[in-house]
This record gives C-alpha cells, sequence and structure tokens, in this order.
C-alpha cells in the first residue's frame, strides 16, 4: 500500500468515527454531506445515468455503516469509504454493461493520440521552424474559461473520455485529490497516471478551444 | 516516464510535456530547456496557460449532492443502525 503518512486515518478521522459508533446523527449528516457531491461524480464515472450513482451513493453508505465496527483506521476515513464507493460503483457497472449494446460501452483507451492536432504544426521538414507551431493557440479570459457554458464544455468532455482518464482527471482537477492519492487508491504507478491525466487534459482543452473558436465565428 | 528532451525543443514536442511539467516531473535540465522554450514562444507561452485554466475550469465544476429525500432515508438507514 501507499505511504502511511497519506493516508492513515487522521485524528479527526478517529473523532468522527468514534461519533458515528455513538449514534451521533449530526456526525453522520456532516459526513454524508461533506462527501456526497464528489461520491456522486465518482459514482458518475462508472454508470450510466445520476439515478443509478445516487442508488450507488446510497449502497455505499449502507456499506460504511456495516463496516463501521471494523474499520481500523489504516486508511484514511475518506479513502476507506472512496473504496467501498469504487466497488459498489464498478460492479453496477459490470451489471449495467451486460445488458447494454457493445457500441454503447463508451469510447475504448485511446494510445499515442498527440495532445494537439498535428496540423496545427509546420512539417518536420519545414526548412527553418520545423515542428513550430503554424495555428498558434490565443489567450484566453479568466471570465471565458469559467463561464457557465464554458464549464459545461467541459463537464461533457470530461464525460466523453475512457473511463482511465476520466477517473484520473476527475479525482485529480475536479476533486483536487494529490497523485499520491490517486495512484494509491487507482493502482496505477505515477509515471501512468500522469500519461492519463495528460491526455485528458489535453482533450478538455481542445475543446475548449474549439468552443472558443465557434463562439468567434458565430 | 520522463522522455529526455531534445536540446532544440519544437512546439509539436512542447505540447506533448505539458503535464510532465506542471507535475514536477520533469529534471532539472529538461525543465530548463521547457522554460527557454517557453520564455521565447509565444506560442507556447499561450499553450501552458490554457492548460493552467483548462485545470481551474475542471476544479471549479460544481457538483450536485444528493436529494433531501436521499438524506432522510439515509439519515432514517443509520438510525436503525444504532439501534
Amino acid at each position: 500500500m501507499g505511504d502511511p503518512r497519506i493516508t492513515a486515518a487522521s485524528a479527526e478521522d478517529a473523532r468522527v468515527v468514534a461519533a458515528l459508533r455513538a449514534g451521533d446523527e449530526k456526525a453522520f449528516l456532516a459526513l454524508v454531506q461533506s462527501l456526497n457531491a464528489p461520491m456522486l461524480r465518482i459514482a458518475s464515472v462508472y454508470v450510466s445515468s445520476r439515478g443509478v450513482a445516487e442508488e450507488v451513493v446510497q449502497e455505499t453508505w449502507l456499506g460504511v455503516l456495516n463496516g463501521l465496527p471494523r474499520f481500523e483506521g489504516r486508511s484514511s476515513l475518506r479513502r476507506w469509504i472512496f473504496g467501498i464507493l469504487t466497488n459498489c460503483a464498478k460492479s453496477r457497472g459490470v451489471r449495467e454493461a451486460r445488458s447494454t449494446p457493445f457500441s454503447d460501452l463508451g469510447p475504448q483507451d485511446d494510445q499515442d493520440e498527440p495532445a494537439v492536432d498535428p496540423s496545427r504544426f509546420l512539417p518536420a521538414d519545414h526548412p527553418r521552424w520545423p515542428g513550430h507551431w503554424s495555428a498558434p493557440p490565443t489567450g484566453w479570459a479568466d471570465e471565458q474559461v469559467l463561464n457557465k457554458e464554458s464549464l459545461a464544455v467541459v463537464e461533457a468532455a470530461i464525460a466523453r473520455l475512457p473511463v482511465s482518464q476520466r477517473e484520473v482527471i476527475t479525482l485529480r482537477d475536479v476533486l483536487g485529490w494529490s497523485s499520491e492519492e490517486v495512484c494509491d487508491s487507482l493502482g496505477l504507478s505515477e509515471g501512468n497516471q500522469r500519461v492519463l491525466l495528460h491526455r485528458a487534459r489535453s482533450k478538455v482543452r481542445a475543446q475548449l478551444e474549439k468552443h472558443f473558436d465557434e463562439g468567434e465565428r458565430r | 516516464m520522463t522522455r529526455p528532451v531534445p536540446q532544440d525543443l519544437a512546439c509539436i514536442e512542447l505540447v506533448g510535456l505539458v503535464t510532465d511539467f506542471l507535475e514536477g516531473a520533469l529534471s532539472p535540465d529538461d525543465r530548463a530547456r521547457f522554460e527557454q522554450h517557453v520564455a521565447i514562444c509565444k506560442g507556447c507561452a499561450a499553450y501552458v496557460l490554457q492548460m493552467r485554466k483548462t485545470i481551474e475550469a475542471s476544479s471549479a465544476l460544481k457538483g450536485e449532492g444528493l436529494s433531501a429525500a436521499a438524506q432522510a432515508e439515509l439519515l432514517r438507514l443509520f438510525r436503525e443502525f444504532c439501534r
């Protein structure tokens, strides 16, 4: 397993677990409220609809309550809960896939797709500037990137990624986990995680760029 | 995973290294070459900034929580468990 400094339960975790075991409803609701949104987001990586994702989250809390007497604090409370969640969501996703036509399963993981369309660069045999931009990117204003429309583009771009890339970008960029936490929780090497993150971010960037270019032409 | 960065880094190669750069995974030499290129190349400087803003946009996505009914159901389960 990973570095114990990163994953072991904190004093705060111990306090929360003790409160839950003592039947403290406030502590339970506070935990539910703090983890709900990220749990739904992670469940949605593996299952097809919001409704099923909600069921997975409910099932996870049931698993958490069942497992609470045996929680030993070898990992953080959050990691432990997300482990249960991922198992529930994946097995639900597998069951869904069995009843889904093969073509609906989403994109397969691509191998070496370039970060940027190669036609944006000058050819390798260009006499002066081989491999340099022929159509360079432009500056983006903050308010342009963070408006509602752009965020919807980002959301849709992430939803279209292959699962392995969606897992990594969701945990790292959307939920803000550290690379150590993500590697540990998904069983990835640092290098592998970086490759998946790079592909995911590159595609989301490309979708944003496409969205802004289309906006300019309108 | 870090590949050696060619002495004369072309833009088409740089875009493949942005995540390694942002993650602090380049060797000191490669990092220096990357930074030198970005310092003199407007296109790549804009590209790195676009990637940073893409990350910022992902982190700004809002998630919805569970419905009030679902939370009430969880609380009921919790009470049952504590009996």
